[in-house]
């Protein structure tokens, strides 16, 4: 009989054999997933001061690592919080560390994907990486690591201190890895572009091997309002969760409880819970039985008087940076945006916001332009499976006079707590009712609007046309009448092109 | 008749129209001058406006008029046309020049007045004659011609650089082309009592060479066909102006019976027009009666030449003489047809040595 071995594996090491899941599938992903996780950390580390973000990408090229891959060295600048000293190594040295496991909507969810990215890098090509940060202090830190992946433990190679005089603040990252860039490059260059239409605030800069620079520069300074944390909001809430609860509260009332724990839950509505479940508000919570806490459990999700969750813990873009950035990147005749009320799936909030944009630079390409983003974040894989892909295929277009073949570009913008992603990968957004009713209900809100936007559009477009029918004939009858008449002058049409006018569309 | 009569009908005729033209360009300017939209009223020639009157023996318009308004949007831009057609039909009349409908399709270019084919500036032309009552060649514009004439009359021309020269029409072997030269010109002398319409151009000439307008002493018309306008009008003329009788010969079949039939009672295309028409002129052969009597080799009458005696039976050109309907139902009864060569299976000369006066005996 074989001997089963039971081996505990670190977190460094499972990433490290399950590198597909975290979207290092091969050379091309490899090197956009890593420039797109330093990116998205960034943008989230000047967010959260509420800093428009200054993020300089730089690719350079290494050497030859096989045929088709090369060894590229990346490294990624930004103006963000910087992490203080005491953290650097964990935080770029070890899996599953990191600063993300609140509730709060941030890009990054599992604090994984930059620290992938230098997994990956150390595994292809055995470098180092170089970190320095400083939080704007007196001092910048210098740190040079590689990771233990057996132990998922930083190894620092080397630590440096600098003064920092001119008072520095931001993350830079460096290290090298091994990829494709050719064949990244089309998806790269698409990531900066969307990118910039849902940061419109952000200066992002991009310099890739061949020396080519490419400059997205930011159209406003306004910011949305970072994402503060909040509590789990009871619809939300599980067996497990209340368990926790249970054990950690410092109430001995079930009143104080549900007041101090939930999301929106204050005093009178603990109240009409109580009354509506049943419940004593005196009991104690520490004392309810298994059975108690599942029937709690199911109490909170039928009960219709919780106030929705609040959308403070979520950043959407809001309506006006939306139009901004969807301006700025597609440049198109017309756009309309919608941004939806805050909507819950399982007790996650959501917002969804939705563009759509008609003309000028936009391409007419037979289908429309989808672009998908969750938390600010660029979907660029896996279109077809993606909620909002549905949505729009669902629906009936034609009721909005927009068909196909016209120069149209669809923004659908999901941001939560938790984004319903199918992977870790965080490419398509799976199909939950709850977001695709408010996806839909956003798109049908924008399709009106542009349909007004049409609408009118021809009718001054018939207007136009009219009136230039009446300028260009009536002088014409004129000129032959007279001629024809034997007439030395001809007739004054000046007052029949007024009133044609006068009928006529204003400002035509 | 007088040949001073004939010099006035021309002249007058010309007067007439210049002047009519001038109208239609002073009412448009007196309307825009007043600060109106300019429209005019003319009869419709859709097709449940078209009549046959048995008192004119022609396709008549009713009551029914259509209003072209140049407020209407849809309307202005072939009422400019109209108006343009109009003032270059005024310039051609007045400057005696003459022009076919294809230049009327170019010429509106240099005024940027572009027509979208060829149809559309033809239909502005026939709008043109429908306001005004004259047809196309009255404005000097004219189709492609084909048609020729061949006799002992003496013309007089009006045209510019010809004015008052005289030709014979003997003078040439082939026949004189009847265009623009020949329709404006006036009538001087003719020793000639009668005229002969024949559809093809192979009897035509045989006939001149047969001298068949010494020994009948008749005018010979080549109507190629079915008769352009211009030559139908021609022919009424002769008949009118010169008094003298008209015999039409075409082939044995339903399409020449009805080039015969518009000659003498018009088309309903031309409906909107007067004086298109000879209704005492006669159709003399070849019958379907003929075949039968002078046992001509024929074809048979296929599908679409049924057809068409079908719906000629029931035109009301047809009901006028009880001579059509006979023709037409001995037509369907033998279903056979023949040309007008066709008695040249009795020797070349046959056909004017013995049908020809046996025919205009018959149809006197």
């Amino acid at each position: 009989m074989a001997q089963v071995t039971f081996e505990e594996i670190s977190a460094s090491d499972f990433f490290y054999r399950n590198r597909d899941i975290a979207g290092f599938t091969n050379p091309t992903r490899a090197i956009f997933a890593a420039i797109r996780e330093l990116v998205e950390n960034s943008l989230d580390a000047a967010e959260s001061l509420k800093i428009p973000p200054e993020i300089y990408v730089r690719l350079s090229f290494e050497g030859e690592a096989s045929k088709e891959t090369q060894i590229y060295k990346l490294r990624v600048e930004d103006n963000g919080c910087g992490v203080p000293p005491r953290h650097i190594p964990s935080a770029f040295g070890q899996v599953l560390f990191g600063s993300k496991y609140k509730l709060k909507q941030q890009r990054g969810t599992f604090g994984l994907g930059g620290k992938m990215a230098i997994l990956y890098g150390q595994i292809t090509t055995h470098q180092p990486a170089t970190i320095i940060s400083s939080t704007g202090m007196s001092h910048i830190y210098m740190y040079r690591l590689m990771i233990d992946i057996q132990r998922n433990r930083p190894i620092i190679l080397d630590r440096k201190v600098l003064l920092n005089k001119e008072g520095w603040r931001g993350t830079i990252v460096e290290f090298s890895l091994e990829g494709d860039y050719l064949r990244a490059m089309p998806k790269i260059l698409e990531y900066f572009k969307q990118t910039a239409m849902v940061n419109p605030y952000a200066n992002l800069t991009f310099v890739d091997p061949k020396g080519r620079l490419y400059k997205f520069t930011r159209a406003t300074t306004v910011m949305p309002d970072p994402p503060k944390e909040t509590l789990p909001h009871p619809y939300g809430v599980d067996v497990e969760l209340l368990q926790r609860l249970i054990q950690v509260t410092p109430y001995n009332n079930m009143l104080e409880f549900l007041k101090n724990h939930f999301h929106r839950v204050g005093e009178i509505t603990a109240r009409k819970f109580l009354e509506f479940s049943g419940i004593s508000p005196s009991k104690n919570p520490k004392k309810l039985s298994h059975e108690e806490i599942v029937r709690l459990m199911h109490m909170l999700k039928k009960f219709k008087e919780f106030l929705p969750p609040d959308a403070s813990c979520l950043s959407p873009l809001g309506e006006e940076l939306l139009k901004t950035g969807v301006l700025k990147e597609l440049k198109p005749e017309f756009v309309a945006v919608h941004q939806r009320k805050p909507a819950t799936y399982a007790g996650h909030p959501f917002i969804v916001e939705v563009a759509i944009a008609y003309g000028g630079e936009i391409p007419q390409k037979g289908g429309f332009l989808i672009y998908r983003f969750a938390n600010k974040i660029p979907l660029l894989y896996d279109e077809a499976s993606d909620v909002s892909v549905k949505v729009i295929n669902d629906m009936n277009w034609r009721r909005y006079k927009v068909t196909p073949d016209m120069p149209i570009a669809i923004v659908v913008h999901i941001c939560s707590t938790k984004v319903p992603y199918k992977t870790v990968g965080k490419e398509f957004i799976a199909d939950r009712p709850e977001v695709r009713r408010e996806i839909a209900n956003g798109l049908r809100e924008v399709a009106r609007q542009l349909q007004r936007f049409l609408t009118r559009r021809e009718h001054v477009d018939r207007e136009r046309k009219r009136l230039g029918v009446f300028s260009k004939y009536l002088p014409r009858i004129a000129e032959f009448s007279t001629k024809l008449a034997g007439k030395d002058k001809p007739p004054d049409i000046e007052k029949l092109l007024r009133s044609v006018r006068r009928f006529g569309a204003e400002g035509v | 008749m007088e040949p001073k009569e004939y010099k006035s009908s021309i002249i007058e005729r010309r007067k007439e129209v210049l002047s009519s033209l001038q109208n239609f360009g002073l009412k448009i300017y007196e309307q825009l001058d007043r600060g109106y939209f300019p429209s005019i009223d003319m009869p419709s020639r859709s097709t449940e406006n078209i009549y046959y009157d048995p008192k004119f023996r022609q396709f008549i318009l009713g009551d029914k008029r259509v209003r072209r308004s140049a407020r209407n949007i849809r309307h202005l831009k072939p009422f400019a046309q109209l108006v343009w057609t109009a003032l270059f039909s005024y310039e051609l009349t007045s400057q005696r020049k003459t022009s076919t409908l294809r230049d009327v399709y170019y010429s509106a270019q240099a005024y940027e007045m572009t027509f979208k084919d060829q149809q559309e500036s033809n239909n502005i032309i026939t709008d043109l004659e429908t306001v005004l009552g004259f047809s196309r060649e009255d404005f000097n514009i004219f189709p492609e011609e084909r048609s020729a004439v061949f006799g002992d009359l003496t013309i007089r021309y009006t045209v510019p650089g010809y004015e008052g020269k005289t030709l014979n029409l003997t003078s040439h072997p082939d026949g004189v082309m009847i265009g623009p030269a020949l329709t404006s010109a006036e009538f001087v002398k003719t020793t000639a009592d009668k005229v002969i319409a024949i559809e093809k151009g192979g009897l035509f000439t045989r006939f001149i060479e047969e001298n068949v307008h010494k020994k009948f002493n008749a005018l010979l018309v080549l109507t190629a066909g079915q008769a352009p306008r211009a030559t139908r009008h021609f022919i009424r003329r002769l008949n009118r102006e010169l008094g003298l009788p008209v015999y039409i010969f075409t082939d044995g079949d339903p399409w020449g019976m009805h080039i015969a039939m518009v000659i003498i009672s018009g088309s309903a295309n031309a409906a909107h027009l007067r004086d298109l028409t000879t209704p005492d002129a006669k159709w003399s052969g070849v019958w379907a009666t003929d075949i039968v009597k002078y046992k001509l080799p024929t074809d048979p009458l296929d599908e679409i030449d049924m057809k068409r005696l079908y719906e000629l039976q029931k035109d009301p050109r047809y009901k006028e003489d009880p001579l059509w309907q006979r023709e037409i139902k001995t037509f369907m009864k033998i279903k056979r047809k023949a040309e007008q060569e066709a008695f040249s299976r009795y020797g070349l000369t046959y056909i004017v040595d013995e049908y020809l006066p046996a025919k205009l005996e018959e149809t006197k």
